[in-house]
């Protein structure tokens, strides 16, 4: 396993890197970015394991899911037991 | 998240509309739940946060001036909860200042480069894995815990995120990147038997 071997370039884009991957970064910083991966292994890995990371948890957050009794509970407590929807299936 | 709130319905609701009331539970507590759920880590502490921002709400509706959508302005109220559970937590928490500059030499020191992209989804995502990337999440202090929760876990903007948290954009921007790179560093941890393992096949 190997550690990062930081050059000042590589420090000075990780400030970025967030708005990087979400798309939001200045075209002109995009590309500079892009110019320094084509040469620098390290930071390749570490944009595309940041984005993987960021993927990883948006696709598991989706499986969260508000458990029946909870929302029974919820219901009750504000006093609207009669508009609550059953869920036809239970799970 | 994003629908325009017709006025009709926001109307209904601040004249006590219970239906209209209902259909707002309806519609939004899975995200208040799951919202609370990650901040805290705990599904009991989850609930009653769940419940007490559903009681705020209910008495505060009639002043909400729909400066946000509701659909924010409830995810503050249970973020501020949230909060405030975990102040009252005996264990205390390390205070960590989040809102100093990024310090990129210090964030880029010891990083790992492993590179677990390569993983094939299913190795990616067991059921183990699941697990220590809730514990990671749990790990991070709650100011950045909750700012990766509201825009990467539950898909809020950077604006609605501001305006949940009541903090500067730039603020948000670096606790958000922050938050980021410390997953990513635990995930490379964690996965670094695992791409050794691929790559001897
Ligand atoms: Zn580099």
């Amino acid at each position: 396993m190997s550690k990062h071997v930081h050059t000042e370039k590589c420090s000075a884009m990780l400030g970025d890197l967030s708005e990087y991957i979400d798309g939001s970064l200045h075209a002109e910083i995009c590309a500079q970015i892009e110019e320094h991966m084509k040469t620098c292994d390290n930071c390749r890995v570490v944009v595309n394991t940041l984005r993987k990371t960021v993927e990883l948890y948006e696709h598991c957050s989706d499986d969260v899911e508000l458990p029946g009794e909870v929302k029974e509970r919820l219901f009750a407590k504000l006093e609207l037991k009669d508009f609550l929807i059953k869920a036809d299936t239970s799970k | 998240m994003s629908e325009k709130e017709d006025s009709g319905f926001l109307v209904a609701l601040q004249s006590g509309d219970r239906q209209a009331f209902a259909k707002l539970v309806e519609d939004t507590s899975t995200q208040i739940y799951r919202t609370a759920r990650q901040i805290l880590g705990d599904e009991q502490d989850a609930e009653d946060v769940l419940q007490e921002t559903y009681m705020k709400a209910l008495k505060a509706l009639p002043t909400f001036e729909g400066r946000s959508s509701i659909s924010t302005w409830l995810h503050r109220i249970a973020v501020n909860e949230a909060l405030m559970m975990i102040r009252k937590r005996k264990t205390p928490m390390v205070s960590v200042d989040d809102n100093m500059p990024f310090d990129s030499d210090e964030e880029s020191s010891g990083m790992e480069i492993v590179d677990f992209c390569c993983l094939p989804e299913k190795e990616l995502l067991t059921s183990e894995s699941r697990q220590f990337m809730d514990q990671a999440i749990q790990r991070l202090p709650e100011t950045l815990k909750t700012v990766f929760v509201l825009r990467d876990l539950e898909g809020l903007s950077i604006q609605e995120t501001v305006d949940v948290m009541q903090i500067t954009e730039n603020n948000v921007k670096t606790r958000l990147l922050r938050a980021r790179l410390r997953l990513r560093q635990e995930l490379a941890g964690y996965y670094a038997e695992k791409v050794e393992k691929e790559k001897s096949k």
